[in-house]
């Protein structure tokens, strides 16, 4: 049974002078406990994907169904993590970490070990009371991934999670968020440039193209590579093979190197 | 390790004493400034390069004023035109701040409300002083009604500008967390105007003693405003510039206290 559905999704971006199509009939579903990849060109309206599943842009036609219901704005039951952090600068890291607790007026008083413990997951132990300015923005990155955790949603979108991070920290967290998503048979969208991450943690990857924003190709990741954690996929000689696969579909895609 | 630690902090020690020195050379001038235009304007007063009964002199000021302190009438005129201006100063800045709330409620009645604002923002406030004391009374509701007013509509303007040019992505994140509008005004967009507002408030200062002291020339019996009008009138212009003295001194000590504010908040909001 399919958790989320796309139906023919488009999307405009309107100005009083002109329109840009950012997507053009996106059509897809994505199974309980399924993790996918979004790769594609900059521009080709991947963050506007997730910002339509999350709720908070409004597509210009097409359905989204979650669990057979249309979403509506803002579900509880999706978790988004923002291509840049957006930490609060007022507020203190845990502040920062708890403010989705905050909105649902939670009084769950477990919640803030909950936090502490997330935090100290990704590596972050001693900043709960300093403020976002004195944070590096891989550390940054992190706290926003955290404060998309704790909510605890039925489904992540998570937009370029990693894209800060040093390569061993972006490795382990890889790991680390792999592993948590499949013990609790979450399910998860990734938006990535790199593709090697898309092959190391997702069972399908989307490929998409720009002007309009479209999917070109979708990939099956082999059942072999899926069972791994995302380190060791990368040492097993079947990814090689379809890093090649994909990386054609992208250059094919591309024409002219992006950006 | 040691040696180089040392330096370090040496060096440390010579930018602080730097400093240090810098802004006494910046205050010691400052003093001489006063100490100059005191002096001359004593001086120029004296050898009647300028007209003593016009422009009076230092000594004669602080004459009046301490004669004046000394029978506690002027602490009485010093007691009402701060209380007008403070009551003036805080009306005018909350009230425009609501009304800046209120029109970032509703795009829509922002948009409606766009040509009024502009036209009363124009319009020089002072020139309602006659209808304010003929709707108010010539008490000092109607003094605090101008202090208030002659602010209301450019605190609106600035903090509803400053609302809007809040990032749009804090809204974006608070609202994949499901917040209702009010709650990412609590959250976002008032937190992060906090700077925009402290900022009005400094203006304000300035404009309330501006709608204050109008407000006094036009129907008080008392306060620094009524003083200089009154010593205008019986020509008694040391009493007029005492006067001036005293709202310069204090329009000074008001500003201070907002900047203090200021530092305080940011410490503890960043
Ligand atoms: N708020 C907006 N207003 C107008 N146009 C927009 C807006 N956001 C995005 N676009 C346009 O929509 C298209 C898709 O943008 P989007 O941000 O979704 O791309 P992306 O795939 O996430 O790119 P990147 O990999 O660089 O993050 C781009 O052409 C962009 O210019
Ligand atoms: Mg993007």
């Amino acid at each position: 049974m399919s958790f989320l559905t796309l139906d023919h999704v488009t999307h405009h971006y309107f100005s009083a002078s002109s329109y840009t199509k950012a997507l053009k009939d996106i059509s897809l579903s994505i199974k309980q406990g399924e993790f996918v990849a979004l790769l594609g060109p900059s521009g080709c309206g991947k963050s506007t994907l997730l910002s339509i599943i999350a709720g908070i842009v409004e597509h210009t036609s097409g359905n989204v169904f979650l669990e057979n219901t249309p979403i509506k704005p803002s579900d509880k039951a999706i978790g988004y993590m923002l291509q840049q952090d957006y930490l609060f600068p007022w507020k203190t890291i845990l502040e920062n970490v708890m403010i989705g607790p905050k909105i649902h007026r939670s009084n769950d008083p477990a919640i803030r070990t909950k936090a502490e413990m997330l935090l100290k997951q990704v590596g972050l132990t001693g900043i709960s009371d300093d403020y976002p300015g004195s944070l590096s923005g891989g550390m940054r990155q992190r706290v926003a991934l955290v404060r998309t955790l704790l909510n605890d949603p039925k489904i992540l979108l998570l937009d370029e999670p990693f894209s800060a991070l040093d390569y061993q920290t972006k490795l382990k967290l890889e790991d680390l968020v792999s592993t948590t998503l499949k013990a609790f048979n979450k399910t998860a969208i990734l938006v990535t440039h790199d593709i090697g991450e898309a092959i190391a943690m997702a069972d399908r990857i989307f490929v998409m193209e720009a002007n309009p924003g479209m999917i070109s190709k979708v990939f099956e990741v082999p059942i072999e590579l899926r069972q791994e954690a995302p380190f060791s996929v990368r040492k097993h000689p079947k990814y090689q093979m379809l890093f090649d696969k994909v990386w054609e579909e992208l250059e094919d895609k591309e024409g002219n190197p992006a950006e | 390790m040691a040696p180089e630690t040392n330096t370090d902090n040496q060096l440390f020690q010579r930018h602080k004493y730097k400093l240090k020195r810098e802004k006494r050379i910046v205050i010691t001038w400052q003093l001489l400034l006063l100490l100059a235009f005191i002096g001359f304007w004593e001086v120029a007063s004296r050898l009647y390069w300028i007209d003593p009964l016009l422009f009076s002199s230092p000594s004669e000021v602080i004459q009046v004023l301490f004669s004046n302190m000394a029978d506690g009438s002027m602490v009485k005129h010093i007691q009402i035109t701060l209380f007008e201006t403070i009551a003036g100063f805080i009306i005018g800045t909350l009230v425009g701040i609501l009304f800046a709330s209120v029109l970032w409620s509703s795009t829509r009645f922002s948009k409606i409300m766009d040509p009024y604002l502009v036209i009363m923002n124009a319009m020089p406030k002072v020139a309602l002083g006659p209808i304010l004391i003929v709707a108010l009374g010539t008490g000092y509701v109607s003094i605090i009604a101008m202090g208030a007013l002659i602010s209301v509509i450019i605190t609106t303007l600035v903090i509803y500008n400053a609302f809007n040019e809040v990032d749009p992505n804090y809204e974006k994140v608070l609202k994949s967390f499901g917040a209702t509008r009010w709650q990412q005004f609590k959250e976002a967009i008032f937190p992060a105007t906090l700077p925009a507002m402290i900022s009005t408030l400094k203006v304000n200062v300035g404009l309330s003693w501006v709608g204050v002291i109008v407000g006094e020339f036009l129907v008080a019996k008392q306060g620094l405003g009524y003083l200089i009008i009154y010593g205008f009138q019986v020509f008694d212009f040391s009493l007029v510039l005492s006067s001036l003295v005293l709202i310069a001194i204090f329009a000074a000590i008001m500003y201070k206290v907002v900047e203090r504010l200021e530092g305080w908040l940011i410490k503890s909001k960043t």
